[in-house]
């Protein structure tokens, strides 16, 4: 399927019949069980980890299999491999921008071991059978678990409620469902979405934004900059209006809402208030509501032209803060691949969407880590565990422990590497950090024991 | 060669997007050669050789035969060869991306385009993707930089300098790239400006601009109007009928009592202010915006506007075009 | 506007008095030339020019009893120099009576150097109708024609080197009257 193969040493050479990894000398890091910053010494603890037949075992390094390979982790960080809620794969339908392989890479050189695919492809994800065959297809690569997401309703048509039941039922074991790229903006719709799904457990990720409030013109934020620049936007009220009435459906309900990409301080303070009421709301923001804001538009170039778009600093500050909290759940990357003539419009007619998911490290230790906001371990958290349970994907975001699945990745804290999106994994180059220097970066990403990327660069797939 | 000619002028940058591109001394320095532009304008051999050789491209998405006609005789009196092309502005995926059909245009070796489009912010990116002068004849509800340079110049004709002046301008300002750019360069020559709107028609965060920018707004058109400061000149907007069904507001007859230049009221201002002038960039709805006493008075600059575009635009051109490459490449 | 000179720059070749008396010779053989005053426009070419012909006007309205209109051309637009430097802004142009068709147009300049804004002067001169004659008074010849132009009359003849600056002041432009030269190869 692809021509990509490790480059690197021997020593990290993935062959088939590899049964066993040794990683030596890394600073391991569980993620916080609570939400407080947790300090780095407390769960941080310098060893060696001996992973057979993709378990992580009790043995010292000295005891492993002699054909074991070896990592050298000296300096690095060893954390849960990065689960992703919220991922474009673009296959099948739109393979000019992205395949589930290509997306596959990307995951993996990313260090996530595992990504929920959004179901707005072409045909869109809203039977078992389609479910299915992004399975397949993802299991055919291999380098990453891909899960996909359901429509919550046919052909994301906001009308009739997809096959939910079914798509949960089938080989996908489908648990998630959205129609996001649109608002499931009936609220009776929601309603019986959110009551359908109770049976068995799943939860909807809602995209949050009022069409009635947000036009289908609205191409950035509602506020002094779109104002003088001249671009229709939407203002933070379109979001938070969708997430008071999906938290209070979802108590009235007592089913599970997700919020997807929250972008605002309004959506955060929503979100705050439902959880202290017990509502079981989860939320996902993205690293680049985290990092950037509105101000990046001044330009109109479309590789900022993001939905929800990019906000002002007091929003992004208010994101940062709940991710702190605890209010926001996970990070997500939205990974949104576009070919680049769908970027090459003029700002209001350009498509959509950043590339995320091979950054996302970097941006989120960034402004999260090294903005001294949070510690390693609450990245592990916001990053792995939380996302994983959220899915339910019971195999990621385990604690790293003798018995768990190897679902792992290792950071370097100190990497330093600048972006360069012309060396993407992913097929398209809609990369807004081009340029961009950052001091983390994941160095080896492990996926049930074998090593799906190291170095930048994927395993053969 | 003669020693002292016309002083030479602050480098004109490479394109012209924004007023925000110019300062002071280049707005001062275009609308002065207008004027003699004006004198071309006005002889029989309507045509000066300055620009011959030029290629100047008319790159219309949205169509507008009064600015593109405009640039067109001002291409033509300049000598450049001047060619009118209507850009098909696809939003869809399947068309011909924006970037691949001006390339496509700039790869033949044109030295300008002027472009309008209907979206904002296309001059703009066009500008990075080109060799060519970009000249913004219009990108949305962004600016539209020789339509504020044309009010200036025609307001001066009448008035004088415009700092310290008092300028009203009413309207639609959401939706006019007229109004962003005319906020921007009377700033820059030092007038006053009160911008007043319905509620619904001023843009997002117009407060805060206002007060970083320096020019005044309100609600209610009648005490600007009648109040201490005078008007010295009021620039009435056109109103876009559409606007009243996308719920901006109620109706036509609601707007022209609230802030149309209706007949009572231009006789009240021109009884208070008979040295006032009256100014609209065009197409007017007549009895909407303006009354027709009011487009037809004698305070009237509608067609001297018209007149000043062509001036204004050969200026730019001029300027642009015409001196030694370098600059703001 | 005025120009700014380093006191002592240069040696004066004509002082306020020669250019005063060149300027009357001037204005005798513009008078000579056209037997009278008929069908008479002078037009100075900016900014200097523009002072000299209103001081040619005034002396043939003192010698011959009648008027004789000056007014301006600018040249700026028909330079055939543009792409060598900024753009200037070009300068007021004033054809009184509104025409020059049928007349005898007499263009004023300072100095008459390469002939290139001579040349362009006939071009646009060319664009505001069809004189009968044109000729040229210059205060300064100071060769290198790269032209084939020549002046009909002439203040002064100043053989002179391309690193040389001829300079002349006019009161109305400058503070005081002078032509100097300057600079040149040591």
């Amino acid at each position: 399927m692809s021509d990509q193969k490790l480059t690197i040493g021997e020593k990290l050479s993935p062959g088939p019949g590899v049964r066993s990894l040794v990683i030596t000398g890394a600073r391991i890091v569980a993620s916080a069980p609570s939400v407080a910053t947790a300090t780095e010494t407390a769960d941080a603890r310098v060893a060696d980890v001996v992973i057979v037949d993709g378990v992580v075992t009790d043995l010292t390094a000295s005891e492993a299999p002699s054909d074991a390979q070896v990592i050298d982790a000296d300096g690095l960080i060893l954390l849960p491999g990065f689960v992703d809620l919220h991922t474009h794969l673009r296959e099948p339908g739109r393979e000019d921008a992205e395949t589930i392989c290509s997306g596959s890479r990307a995951a993996a050189v990313g260090g996530y071991t595992a990504i929920l695919a959004m179901a707005n492809t072409t045909p869109v994800t809203d039977t078992a059978e389609a479910a299915e065959r992004i399975l397949d297809l993802g299991r055919a690569c291999g380098l990453v678990d891909v899960q996909p997401i359901g429509a919550v309703t046919h052909d994301l048509a906001g009308g009739t409620l997809a096959e939910l039941g079914l798509m949960h039922r089938s080989r996908a074991r489908v648990n998630v469902f959205s129609d996001d790229g649109r608002c499931v903006a009936d609220a009776r719709v929601m309603r019986r979405a959110l009551e359908y799904i109770r049976s068995f457990g799943g939860v909807v990720s809602q995209h949050s934004q009022d069409p009635a409030l947000a036009g289908p013109n609205a191409c950035c934020h509602e506020g002094e900059l779109s104002g003088r620049l001249g671009l229709p936007g939407w203002p933070a009220v379109a979001e938070s209006v969708i997430i008071a009435r999906d938290v209070q459906l979802a108590r009235h309900t007592g089913s599970r809402v997700h919020v997807a990409h929250v972008s605002t301080a309004e959506g955060v303070d929503v979100i705050r208030w439902a959880k202290a009421q017990g509502i079981a709301v989860t939320a996902e923001v993205t690293p680049h509501h985290l990092a950037l804001t509105t101000e990046r538009l001044a330009a109109y170039d479309p590789v900022f032209k993001v939905n929800p778009p990019l906000r002002p600093i007091e929003d992004v500050q208010a994101v940062r803060s709940a991710l702190a909290d605890g209010t926001i759940d996970a990070v997500a990357t939205d990974h949104a691949p576009h070919a680049r003539h769908d970027k090459e419009h003029a700002f209001e007619d350009a498509a959509f969407g950043m590339l995320g998911l091979e950054t996302a490290l970097s941006v989120v230790a960034s402004v999260m880590v090294e903005g001294g906001l949070f510690g390693w371990s609450d990245l592990a958290r916001v990053m792995s565990s939380a996302p994983a349970g959220i899915a339910g994907l019971a195999d990621h975001g385990r604690p790293i422990v003798p018995g768990e699945p190897a679902n792992l990745v290792l950071v370097d804290p100190a990497a330093a590497i600048t972006v360069d999106r012309s060396s993407s994994q992913s097929l398209s180059r809609n990369n807004p950090w081009h340029g961009e220097q950052f001091r983390a970066a994941v160095h080896t990403t492990i996926l049930r024991g074998r090593v799906t990327a190291a170095e930048g660069a994927p395993a053969a797939c | 060669m003669s020693d002292s000619t016309a002083s030479a002028t602050a480098t004109m940058p490479r394109h012209l997007l924004s007023i925000a591109d110019l300062d002071a001394d280049l707005i001062r320095t275009l609308l002065d050669t207008a004027t003699q532009m004006q004198d071309v304008q006005r002889r029989e051999v309507k045509k000066i050789p300055t620009l011959r050789g030029r290629t100047v491209i008319n790159l219309f998405f949205e169509d507008s035969t009064r600015t593109r006609s405009s640039f067109e005789i001002a291409g033509k009196w300049m000598s450049a060869d001047t060619i009118n092309i209507t850009g098909k502005g696809s939003s869809t995926s399947k068309g011909e991306s924006l970037r691949d059909t001006v390339m496509t245009i700039d790869a033949m070796g044109v030295d300008a385009l002027v472009m309008r489009h209907s979206a904002s912010g296309a001059a703009h990116q066009v500008a990075g993707w080109v060799d060519a002068h970009v000249i913004n004849a219009g990108d949305g509800t962004h600016e539209h930089p020789t339509q504020a340079l044309l009010d200036a110049y025609t307001m001066e004709q009448r008035i004088g300098g415009l700092a310290g002046k008092h300028v009203v301008i009413v309207g639609d300002l959401t939706h006019s790239r007229v109004f962003r750019s005319n906020v921007l360069s009377l700033r820059m020559l030092g007038a006053d400006v009160t911008v007043v709107a319905p509620v619904t028609l001023m843009p997002s965060g117009i407060r805060a601009w206002s007060e970083a920018d320096g020019f005044a707004l309100s609600n209610d058109l009648d005490p600007i109007l009648t109040g201490d400061r005078g008007v010295d000149a009021l620039m009435m907007l056109r109103v876009q009928k559409e606007r009243m069904s996308g719920g901006y507001f109620p109706t036509a007859r609601e707007y022209t009592v609230g802030y149309g230049l209706t007949r009572p009221r231009l006789q009240r201002l021109v009884a208070d202010h008979p040295d006032v002038v009256i100014c609209h960039p065009g197409p007017m709805n007549r009895g909407l915006e303006i009354s027709a006493d009011a487009a037809d008075a004698a305070q009237s600059l509608i067609l001297d506007q018209v007149a000043a575009g062509v001036a204004v635009r050969m200026s730019v051109l001029y300027h642009l075009l015409a001196g030694a490459k370098g600059g703001a490449a | 506007m005025p120009r700014e000179d380093s006191p002592g720059e240069g040696r004066v070749v004509l002082s306020d008095a020669d250019i005063a008396r060149a300027l009357k010779r001037i204005a005798h053989e513009i008078l000579e030339a056209n037997k009278g005053a008929s069908d008479l426009v002078l037009l100075g070419i900016p900014s200097r020019g523009v002072l000299l012909a209103q001081r040619l006007a005034a002396i043939i309205a003192e010698v011959e009893g009648t008027a004789v209109p000056a007014g301006a051309l600018d040249i700026t637009m028909y330079r055939d120099d543009l792409r060598k430097q900024p753009t200037r802004t070009p300068m007021p142009t004033s054809i009184p009576g509104g025409t020059v068709d049928a007349r005898v147009v007499v263009l004023v300049d300072d100095v008459l150097y390469s002939g290139r804004t001579v040349r362009a002067a006939l071009d646009a001169l060319g664009d505001y109708g069809r004189p009968r004659a044109v000729r040229l008074a210059v205060l300064v010849d100071r060769g290198h024609r790269e032209l084939p132009i020549r002046a009909d009359h002439v203040g002064k003849n100043l053989p002179t080197s391309h690193s040389e600056k001829v300079r002349v002041r006019l009161l109305g432009h400058d503070d005081h009257e002078s032509v100097t030269i300057a600079g040149g190869e040591p």
